[in-house]
């Protein structure tokens, strides 16, 4: 599709939150509901929409996580007649992406969601009925960098930022087709889109070598430690790698990010002081919003004083 | 090598700091960590070498039939980035800060290897792992 076709088709999509965003992911939500809102672009919420299935259901039920996230995409095309889902979340974006995948090439899944839907009550999802799509995508491909370049208000000039996608993002690449799709696309081995989008706002992307790393997030209750360690290695490289903010755009990332920042100068006495913030809170301040007006109240952890300082509030 | 004596290892490379000159070791430290990862899963460590690299071989061994390995895939490259960077002529020459982002990485790959181990309970890391010790008792049982 060409990049003029989606800025056209990416105006107005169906918003998909998912489960964290009600939750300790709020911040998120907020922040991207503000920078739509601020850039002009429609987001029209899922009715009555169900968890995607997240790792739970898939690790014991996979054909029941791809009709849980088919039952979304349904949602969206049949009821709303919406034919772009956006999913801010990497685990929500990950599963949709995979049972679109599934249901393209696997007939068992087919025939699972079929007699499922039919069970609910609803219409069978279809694959390519929708397109699914991140907030990165969203932003980049209706406004790109030359339109944010064009709207920044505060600066994000002498922010020095690590851009941490997380491991979901972009894995398995199968599922992802568009990416790694020649010039302009997302790539898998070093996505950049999040670093394009801030770099355009004014801040100074740091070359950070664990963008993509695991953080234990699937672990994090079952295994704190491992997440724990895990997270203070990426923290410490993000600060070794000069970076005072890390930007982020997952809420689980996100949140296992602030809380074993905390929990590793508990457990294991290594502080860090890398601020850990949403790539959409970092835009939408960018653009003259207020922090709380991006929920950065909201962020476990505090970052109202270096917002300050940066001229962002 | 025992997985512990890698941690330990690194902590000292990373506290020192590492230098340009450690890049091999870096790297070895980086495949002797797949190794314990294939040997619990009760194979033998390849020698082969994909895209001129044994780590990036024995990643591929460890993430056969399992897909959730490939969380690491990315890290493994970014060593051999960071080791090319820091062994391969260029203008600017290797520099000490290259070096230590080598080390975290190698780093990451042995906390996410040793903490998957740990919650997959394939071991302990001082001695043999769970699959191997299980098939040293089929045989002990045998007999």
């Amino acid at each position: 599709m060409k990049k003029s076709d989606k800025k056209e088709k990416y105006q107005e999509v169906a918003y998909y939150p998912g489960c964290a965003l009600e939750g300790s992911g709020h911040a998120y939500n907020r922040s991207t509901k503000a920078l739509g809102e601020k850039l002009g672009l429609k987001l029209k919420e899922v009715d009555n929409w169900n968890c995607c299935g997240a790792m739970e259901v898939k690790n014991i039920d996979p054909k029941l996580q791809t009709y849980l996230s088919s039952r979304v995409m349904s949602t969206a095309a049949n009821k709303m007649k919406m034919d772009v889902v956006m999913a801010p979340c990497n685990g929500c974006y990950h599963n949709l992406k995979k049972a679109e995948y599934d249901l393209e090439n696997d007939q068992d899944s087919r025939d699972v969601v079929d007699r499922l839907s039919k069970k609910a009550g609803h219409e069978t999802y279809q694959a390519g009925q929708v397109e699914t799509i991140h907030a990165l995508d969203w932003v980049k491909d209706t406004i790109g960098e030359e339109g944010l370049k064009e709207r920044v208000k505060n600066s994000l000039e002498g922010i020095k930022i690590a851009n941490y996608y997380g491991c979901m993002y972009t894995r398995p690449r199968h599922i992802f087709p568009e990416k790694d799709a020649g010039p302009g696309s997302e790539s898998t081995s070093k996505p950049h889109f999040m670093d394009d989008l801030l770099d355009a706002a004014g801040a100074e992307n740091v070359d950070f070598p664990l963008k993509t790393a695991c953080c234990g997030g699937a672990h994090t209750l079952s295994d704190s430690d491992t997440s724990t360690r895990l997270v203070s290695n990426i923290l410490q490289t993000a600060e070794a790698a000069g970076a005072e903010v890390i930007a982020t755009e997952c809420p689980t990332c996100h949140s296992g990010l602030e809380m074993h920042q905390i929990r590793a100068e508990k457990t294991l006495g290594i502080k860090t002081n890398v601020k850990i913030i949403y790539f959409t809170q970092l835009l939408g301040m960018a653009l003259g919003l207020k922090p709380k007006k991006v929920g950065l109240h909201e962020n476990v952890s505090d970052s109202f004083d270096f917002v300050k300082k940066k001229g962002l509030a | 090598m025992e997985l512990s004596e890698i941690g330990q290892r690194l902590d000292t490379l990373i506290a020192q700091p590492p230098a340009p000159e450690d890049a091999p070791e870096l790297l070895s430290l980086g495949e002797k960590t797949l190794e314990h990862w294939v040997i619990a899963k009760g194979r033998e460590p390849t020698d082969d070498l994909r895209e001129g690299f044994r780590l990036l071989a024995l990643h591929r061994q460890g993430a056969d039939k399992d897909p959730s390995f490939n969380a690491c895939r990315e890290t493994c490259r970014e060593l051999v980035y960071h080791y090319n960077l820091l062994t391969l002529p260029s203008e600017q020459g290797p520099s000490g800060q290259q070096a230590r982002m080598m080390a975290m990485v190698a780093n990451h790959l042995f906390l996410f290897i040793s903490g998957k181990m740990e919650t997959e309970q394939l071991g302990v890391f001082c001695c043999a792992s769970k699959p191997l010790r299980e098939t040293v008792d089929v045989k002990g049982n045998a007999h």
